[in-house]
């Protein structure tokens, strides 16, 4: 250190080439010319095959007649009036169907069988645990096809139908349930049930801040259960049941009337459901456990008995730990649902990217357009996800 | 630019091979020839039509014209690699010069001429798309299928047909497609639908897999026209002509007369047509790049069409087809070949 | 008052020496206890108690007696497992399985060819077992072997060819130039000096001309061995060409398996990296590959390469059918493989990179001499579990179309010769106790270095 200098002193500068500073430049320079130059080239070849294979180009194809027929559709959709547009939306709807019951499905069945490995019952823990290990260690589309095959093919052909309850029929073409039907002031119970909802929500919402104010509680799911379930039964008997059902029933070869549920769906539902259920189960006990056990010891010496404990205080902590991996299962199953084509299920990939693709023949713009949609859902969910768990989060001080 | 993917893509095919026609001078003839293989697409399965046994040999309708080709530019039907394709894959095997021909029961439709960028040879297969029942349904025309599920392999023609008839006929039904014909089959044998629909001679030949193929029929219907050929890429002519010319060569030969047996003999023939066809008078075969006894060979080694027919389809098979439109013109057929002059 | 009245005051009785220790009651402690507090510890959990047992026990003997004691297990065909061609109830049969087995472990390749594919059989539970087992010696060797050695003898061995037999040749005139060129660096090391720096020249040259350079010249040796033996089996026996539409069942499955896992661990690491990097286009170019590859399924993936993959490249390079489901696997498994990776190098303290820094390591040697290896090994765990799910994923390609060995099931479950009503169960249970036996086989290996890395990291 020499004091009498005021000059910095200055570090020899060695070749730019040894500069951190411009290697980094040189190397995005570098990487980026590569991945332009692939992207380019790609695209130029592509450019150049369609030409030569007299591929069309372009999204004109989407308001091209179908000409195919589609079973399951949530909205209307028939060969002679649809377009590869319109199957594109009948298939996408497929999806989110399946996706949205399967997730909501897999939740619950995750977190109960999560809580249950980590159940003090021995008995319980050990099936949790077995049924966690055999789902996990085995691949998905091997489970599709059990259900598929094995579990639902089985079933007796319409005319040897399983009766089930309120009229519902089971064989191998599917699940038939009644279809109601909302005669005049039905739209009432309807009506009633939204109403019932909301109110549910405006006095759990005072009933909370009540509690956070004087300490004292209100019956949240007794008021809920009134509200929900008898508010619109009441409707119902008032307005002198309005409600008729059609029942399913033999014609030809197959049932007719009621709502048909279609072996294809509950296969992958069955499949997607118990699968990912095996994946959240271990997700959730890695998040209790993350719960220090002196949280669990305090609420115990608060008098807390064992549900409240596990509902006010080691839930709403493991939550934070289970969130982000919670989600990621989400979406996995949602990805997942694409194995749909495997079991004839028409999701998204099975009728535009197996039946479109194969009529129309473009295939750069029907897999791009399908890659977009899960790309699309994915980043979404992913969006909503961590909102969700920022809020989460804040809770902490 | 292509240099480079290509480059890039070498590395990467050092794991398992690029199995690509090489890029030379001449059409598709010279880089065959040159190759010393035919690149063949054929039916991933399909019993009579192309089907590998247990060794790995194929045999059936389409293989016999890939073998027919083989014999005719090479005077040796093995030297033919037929690589199966599912319904999905076989257009864009064939447009990306993956195999120099799709021999594998595809209908000739004027779109998949026109804008797929293909070209087809002609029909060794006239089709239609039928149903098949069950036996104890108790059903004898597709017209009694109103209300029935329906399992059908998705992106093919049979999809649309089916669609198309059931509208016609105003009947409703159900649709269950399935991305294979295995899954199809199994579907249906199952009992997931009550009708399997694919092109008549498909019906035939995935009932021979069932376990007990008497318990189902096939209905009378034929709902749709399927001229099922060979098809090569568009903007090769000489190579179009050489599958054509040898399908040809051997209906010509079955309405000649020539056989396996008796070709040699045909040699010493003084038929002008015969002598034609045979190589004997004329230089037909070098017009087609090939050699004057292209025909010649093609009957020595694999035979005409009729005896390739029975021998894969017909009588002599398990699927016992009649003829039927398969016949020749002269027989009240529809198979009904230029002349070689 | 004395004390001694007190003291002579008589006891009636005092206990002399300490009591033997007695069992805790039984309703505290032993089986008894046991089950009261586990299994009927209230109401509740009574209900539950029996509700599995009920369960377990309508279940399991009727799994037991139809896998195990009414299975048919020898015959020729399916009459073997018809219930009234046998005259008795049947179960799963095992005799379908028996017969396909080959057709289930090598799918359609030619039958005088396939001691090649168990060669490679061999060759990967080398490979893996090598890398696996932590106190396995010369692990460096070990990963030359797995990540060059092994794929380039697998490609050999199994597509065979002309192609292959030049490959060979090439590897073998490589390996001699490089021996050549480091058996003159042993004696004159000098040569390499300037690249050394006089430090390590020095240190170099301390050793006998036998010992230097020992690392490299182990791998040279290595593979001239392996070089040298394919080279004859390809001259003597003959390395004849199998095509890829030949290969199939679990010898497919195996190769995507390798080829996800050879291929995803590198490119993994340069994405973890690049993701990590201060560069903003290299973690730009990074973040976008990782998060697209993750937003979508495996399956639009291959669709992609199976369909989309000939158009991006000029005809004639039109890749091989099973090559193209291999680079989609393999581009997927990567990206995933870069977020385990991440996860690790994000988890090395701070105090790592400066220490390197401070030592006064470049980027890649900071990297490739302290991050990475302890990066990596704690990640173990994640890199096997994704491995697994890459491995249960293999089963996609089926939906491609090629025929792994769940196809080959499926392929065989519309056969007739073997079309009985238990067919189909008996086909999906040994699928099942294959990909079982794999995966949970890894699950476990995860959790014993798991618990490993704990131990270490306890204090």
């Amino acid at each position: 250190m020499s004091t009498t200098s005021t000059e910095p002193v200055r570090p020899g500068r060695a070749s730019l080439l040894y500069d951190p500073r411009i290697r980094g430049y040189i190397y995005q320079l570098a990487l980026l010319a590569i991945v332009g130059f692939l992207i380019y080239s790609a695209a130029s070849n592509a450019i150049e095959n369609l030409r030569a294979q007299k591929i069309a180009s372009g999204f004109g194809f989407w308001h091209n007649a179908s000409g195919f027929d589609v079973n399951q559709k949530l909205i209307p959709y028939d060969a002679s009036t649809g377009t590869y547009g319109r199957a594109f939306y009948v298939g996408l709807l497929n999806t989110l169907l399946v996706a949205a019951i399967g997730i909501v499905l897999s939740t619950f069945l995750g977190f109960f069988v999560g809580v249950a490995r980590l159940s003090s019952n021995w008995v319980v823990a050990k099936i949790a645990m077995v049924y966690v290990e055999i789902i996990r260690n085995l691949p998905l589309l091997l489970q599709l096809f059990f259900w598929y095959n094995a579990v639902l093919k089985p079933l007796p052909n319409p005319r040897q139908s399983i009766q089930l309850p309120a009229g519902a029929l089971l064989n191998n073409r599917g699940l038939y349930i009644p279809d109601p039907h909302l005669g005049p002031g039905g739209s009432l119970i309807i009506w009633a049930f939204l109403i019932g909802i909301a109110a549910t929500l405006v006095f759990r919402h005072w009933a909370r801040k009540q509690q956070a104010a004087t300490g004292k509680q209100y019956p949240i799911g007794l008021v809920a259960l009134g509200l929900v379930v008898l508010l619109p039964l009441a409707v119902y008997f008032a307005t002198g049941r309005p409600v008729s059902f059609v029942y399913p029933e033999l014609a030809g070869f197959n049932l007719r009337g009621g709502i048909q549920i279609f072996p294809e769906f509950v296969a992958l539902l069955l499949g997607l459901t118990t699968y990912t259920a095996g994946f959240i189960a271990e997700v959730v006990r890695a998040g209790i456990l993350a719960v220090s056990k002196g949280q669990t010891e305090a609420a115990n010496a608060l008098g807390l008995r064992a549900g409240p404990t596990l509902k006010l205080v080691v839930i709403p902590q493991a939550m934070r730990v289970i969130i982000p991996p919670l989600t990621s299962n989400y979406l996995n199953l949602t990805k997942n649902s694409s194995l749909a084509v495997a079991i004839g299920y028409p999701d998204l990939v099975q009728v535009f990217t197996g039946t479109v693709l194969n009529q129309t023949g473009q295939a750069v713009e029907v897999v791009a357009i399908t890659m977009a949609v899960y790309l699309t859902i994915s980043l979404v969910t992913s969006l909503f996800m961590n909102i969700y768990n920022r809020r989460m989060a804040l809770v902490e001080r | 630019m292509k240099k480079f993917m290509g480059a890039a893509l070498i590395a990467a095919a050092g794991v398992i091979g690029v199995s690509a026609a090489q890029a030379q001078g001449g059409g598709l003839l010279a880089q065959v020839k040159s190759k010393g293989v035919l690149t063949c697409g054929v039916g991933p399965g399909l019993a009579g039509f192309g089907m590998p046994d247990a060794q790995g040999n194929w045999s059936g309708l389409d293989v016999d014209l890939c073998r027919a080709i083989a014999a005719a530019i090479f005077n040796d039907p093995a030297k033919v690699k037929f690589i199966p394709l599912s319904s999905k894959d076989r257009f864009t095997a064939l447009q990306s010069g993956e195999v120099d021909l799709l021999s594998r029961n595809t209908t000739w439709t004027m779109s998949r001429d026109t804008s797929l960028g293909l070209n087809f040879a002609g029909v060794n297969y006239y089709d239609g798309q039928g149903f098949m029942v069950r036996k104890k349904l108790g059903v004898d025309s597709a017209m009694k299928l109103e209300g029935a599920s329906v399992c059908t392999q998705q992106g093919t023609t049979t999809e649309l047909n089916l669609a198309d008839f059931f509208r016609t006929n105003k009947m409703k039904y159900e649709v269950v497609a399935f991305a294979s014909n295995d899954e199809t089959v199994k579907a249906y044998e199952s009992g997931r639908c009550d009708a399997f629909t694919t092109d008549a001679s498909g019906l035939y030949a995935e009932r021979l897999k069932l376990s007990t193929p008497t318990d189902h029929i096939v209905l009378p219907e034929i709902i749709s026209k399927e001229p099922l050929g060979p098809v090569v890429r568009h903007g090769d002519d000489l190579w179009l002509d050489v599958v054509k010319w040898t399908h040809n060569a051997m209906l010509n030969a079955e309405e000649l007369g020539i056989t396996k047996a008796n070709v040699d003999e045909m040699l010493k023939s003084e038929n002008p047509e015969i002598k034609r066809l045979v190589g004997t008078e004329g230089k037909f075969g070098e017009a087609i790049g090939l050699t004057n006894d292209w025909a010649y060979r093609i009957v020595k080694h694999i035979g005409n069409y009729g005896e390739s027919f029975e021998r894969n389809v017909g009588m002599g098979s398990l699927l016992k087809i009649a003829r039927g439109q398969n016949a020749l013109w002269t027989k009240g057929g529809l198979q009904y070949a230029p002349p070689i002059r | 008052m004395t004390d001694a009245t007190t003291e002579m005051a008589p006891y009636a009785f005092v206990r002399k020496e300490t009591l033997e220790q007695q069992a805790a009651p039984l309703s505290v402690a032993g089986p008894l206890a046991w089950v009261r507090n586990n299994l009927f510890s209230g109401p509740l959990n009574t209900l539950l108690t029996l509700l599995c047992v009920y369960i377990v026990a309508t279940s399991l003997p009727e799994l037991i007696r139809f896998y195990f004691i009414d299975a048919v297990w020898t015959g020729a065909n399916r009459d073997a497992c018809l219930a009234d061609k046998v005259g008795r109830p049947v179960g799963a049969c095992w005799a379908y399985v028996a017969d396909r087995l080959q057709y289930f472990i090598y799918g359609s390749y030619p039958i005088s060819e396939r001691w090649r594919v168990n060669i490679v059989f061999a060759m990967f539970a080398l490979g893996v077992v090598w890398m696996l087992w932590t106190q396995a010696p010369k692990k460096k060797l070990g990963f030359f072997y797995f990540f060059v050695l092994m794929p380039i003898s697998a490609y050999v061995l199994l597509l065979g060819g002309a192609g292959a037999e030049r490959l060979v040749r090439n590897g073998m005139v490589l390996s001699l130039a490089l021996a050549a060129i480091y058996v003159v660096l042993s004696f004159v090391p000098q040569l390499v000096g300037f690249y050394l720096g006089s430090a390590n020249l020095a240190v170099v040259q301390e050793a006998s001309p036998l010992k230097r350079f020992s690392g490299p010249k182990q791998l040279i040796l290595f593979a001239l061995v392996v070089f040298g033996a394919l080279g004859v089996l390809a001259s003597s026996i003959g390395l004849p060409r199998v095509d890829t539409g030949l290969w199939g069942g679990m010898t497919v499955t195996f190769l995507i398996a390798a080829v996800g896992i050879v291929f995803s661990l590198p490119f993994g690491i340069l994405l973890a990296l690049g993701r990590r990097s201060k560069l903003p286009i290299i973690q730009l170019i990074s973040v976008i590959f990782i998060e697209f590859v993750r937003g979508v399924p495996l399956i639009t993936v291959l669709f992609m390469a199976n369909t989309m993959l000939p158009l991006f490249v000029p005809q004639e390079y039109s890749p091989d059918r099973l090559l193209r489901p291999l680079i989609g696997v393999a581009m997927f498994a990567a990206a995933y493989m870069a977020e385990v990776i991440r996860g690790g190098l994000q988890a090395m303290p701070k105090g790592q990179y400066e220490g390197a820094m401070s030592l006064g390591l470049g980027y890649w040697s900071m990297m490739r001499l302290i991050i990475l290896p302890q990066a990596l090994r704690i990640v173990i765990p994640g890199i096997v579990n994704t491995f697994i799910g890459l491995f249960k994923d293999t089963t996609l390609v089926t939906i491609v179309g090629i025929f792994d060995f769940l196809r080959t099931i499926e392929a065989t479950l519309v056969d007739p010769t073997w079309a009985t009503p238990t067919t189909r169960a008996t086909g999906y249970a040994f699928a099942a106790v294959f990909y079982f036996l794999c995966c949970w086989g890894m699950s476990r290996y995860s959790i014993s270095v798991e618990k490993r890395l704990a131990a270490g990291q306890k204090r």
